[in-house]
């Protein structure tokens, strides 16, 4: 299998307001992304990529002069990978209210001539579709083969599939959930209270005082990884191991670094706080909490989901805590109901919630394996349109 | 696939086929490599879904473009909703079950026929190996019985008391040799028996 191999983003400018879920609406905006592979004559082959908390536009390959920049989703996008970069034309989109380079709160806001800050507003998964429609239409997709994500981005597909029906024709949500557990919300609020509790949070308007709320966000991070990573996986590589083996390996008898766990994840959080923003985390992590499409439906996700026209893969990984196989088994039961075509493959990883992001080959192997079904619909397309054009 | 491959390939799929109407919407619960369901989709134009446990088998089944739930059967079939099928097939999977008669009951829930196929304990060898003071090994039952994934075992007449008072009634059944029927002593000549059932009017609790 190959790499991309050099990829560049793209940015594309809207001066159309975007009306928000929220009220409000959000006017000149930037959204970035990439694009891999080549879109065909009859448009068929499109693969829209939604990310999730923490990626970007950057899906796979590597900027110039930087290998080590490699897409988040690297090992699954690309030529010969399950999305294969030979078949399909790849877009790799980045949200509204990110920091890498779709508009954001430390944009400058046009109505004040400062950053954004605490006043951009609140964003919902449902106005990323929207957003991301905008940029479907730029690049002249009437219809995606499919629309993909992970966690978040699994939402947004799940998103797309109910407020587009016909702009899709398959829907891939992986590692995902209808809506979040009173749990998963929780652990938003600490995370976002140690963003907001950080003195140099400054109310959001920390950038004009030329500081940023890195602890806050370090801890923030800490909270969520420990999420992302399951029980076993953290005993089987951290357990009670200790960092000072050195020194004789015995307790410190302080607040400092005694497990390696606490290394890790505090080493983690430093890296992220540098370079994440803290109001597009808390941003994100609304974005999180307020998802549920059955909402509208006073709470029947069968509702939701009845107008819905997509095929489906679904697809959870046993040790995932954060968003476990039963919040994908509720998908799955709902698409059912509607009998809607869905596949759904419920995968024994060990790493918890970021088993998305990760390479297993049964994974790897069922996401290969639909998009072939995706790819015969497109190559049947292609055939079509190469008999109309010799008749 | 065409029918005279499903029948080449598997003959008592091929049989089994015949008992599914044009159309019906089915789930296959064991799906395996989905070959049935491709078949019944392809051919007969069913729609439907299968249900599998096991990795491998859920990829292929992918691979055959049908929709395949990855799910324990021994879970139970929540998944579904009461009357969601016209047919349910469960063809050579009940006798891996621990809990047969919930399953069956699970069966009668979410389909208004199904067909279920098992192999045959009363079939002649397995007599003659336990005449012999040693458990049956055949081709239907090709497992030691130390190593072997069938934890139910059951005969013709048993399966029948048993779906009935589950509430089914039994339109048919045949026992089938190599995938052909057998109708003359059934119960000691077939290696694989196969029902079809459906779900009676009023349901006895």
């Amino acid at each position: 299998m190959g790499s991309l191999g050099t990829v560049s983003p793209q940015a594309m400018q809207f001066a159309e307001p975007l009306p928000l879920q929220s009220g409000a609406s959000i006017g000149d905006y930037t959204l970035m992304y990439e694009t891999y592979g080549t879109l065909n004559a009859d448009r068929s082959n499109a693969v829209l990529i939604c990310h999730a908390l923490n990626a970007s536009h950057h899906v796979a390959g590597h900027y110039a002069g930087d290998p080590r920049s490699a897409g988040w989703w690297d090992n699954m996008v690309g030529p010969g990978k399950p999305v294969d970069t030979d078949r399909f034309f790849v877009i790799g989109i980045n949200n509204l209210g990110s920091c890498f380079g779709s508009t954001g709160p430390m944009h400058t806001n046009p109505a004040t001539g400062k950053p954004y800050g605490a006043a951009f507003p609140v964003v919902t998964v449902e106005d990323w579709v929207a957003a991301q429609a905008r940029l479907a239409d730029r690049l002249g997709i009437e219809r995606f083969a499919a629309v993909m994500g992970g966690s978040l981005g699994g939402m947004q597909a799940l998103a797309w599939s109910i407020m587009f029906p016909d702009r899709l024709r398959h829907c891939i949500v992986i590692a995902s959930t209808p809506k979040l557990s009173a749990q998963n919300i929780a652990f938003n609020d600490v995370a976002r209270q140690a963003i907001l509790t950080d003195p140099d949070y400054r109310g959001g308007d920390f950038y004009e005082h030329a500081v940023v709320p890195k602890n806050g966000l370090k801890v923030a991070r800490m909270v969520g990884h420990i999420t992302y990573l399951s029980n076993d996986d953290m005993a089987e590589k951290f357990g009670r191991k200790l960092r000072n083996a050195a020194e004789g390996n015995d307790y410190k008898f302080g607040f400092g670094i005694d497990f390696e766990i606490e290394s890790y994840l505090r080493y983690q959080g430093d890296k992220f706080s540098e370079y994440f923003d803290a109001n597009t985390y808390l941003l994100i992590t609304k974005a999180l909490d307020y998802f549920d499409p059955a909402r509208a439906h006073g709470g029947s996700l069968d509702k939701a989901l009845a107008g819905t026209r997509a095929q489906y893969l679904i697809a959870s990984f046993t040790t995932d805590w954060r968003f476990s196989p039963e919040r994908s088994r509720e998908i799955v039961q709902s698409l059912l109901a509607n009998r809607r075509k869905v596949t759904y493959a419920e995968i024994d990883a060990p790493h918890g919630h970021d088993a998305f992001l990760l390479e297993d080959a049964r994974y790897m192997n069922i996401v290969r394996a639909y998009y072939e079904r995706v790819w015969e619909e497109c190559a049947t397309g292609i055939a079509a349109v190469a008999a109309r054009e010799a008749a | 696939m065409k029918f005279e491959d499903l029948s080449t390939l598997r003959p008592d799929l091929a049989f089994i086929a015949h008992w599914v109407n044009k159309g019906a919407h089915v789930l296959d619960v064991g799906c395996g490599d989905g070959a049935m369901l491709r078949y019944l989709e392809r051919g007969m134009g069913c729609t439907g879904y299968g249900v599998e446990i096991a990795d491998d088998k859920v990829l292929e089944s992918t691979r055959r473009g049908i929709n395949v739930i990855q799910h324990d059967m021994e879970q139970g079939l929540d998944l579904f909703g009461d009357n969601a099928f016209d047919m349910v097939l469960c063809l050579s999977s009940l006798q891996m079950m621990q809990h047969v008669e919930a399953r069956l009951r699970d069966i009668v829930r979410v389909g208004k026929e199904a067909i279920v196929s098992f192999p045959n304990f009363a079939y002649w060898p397995h007599r003659v190996s336990l005449l012999k003071g040693r458990m049956p090994l055949s081709r239907s039952l090709p497992y030691q019985w130390f190593d072997t994934p069938n934890v139910r075992y059951a005969t013709i007449h048993d399966f029948k008391d048993l779906a009935e008072k589950c509430g089914l009634e039994v339109l048919e059944y045949v026992a089938l040799a190599e995938g052909k029927p057998v109708s003359f002593l059934p119960n000691l000549r077939g290696s694989l028996a196969v029902f079809r059932l459906r779900k009676k009017d009023l349901v006895v609790a």
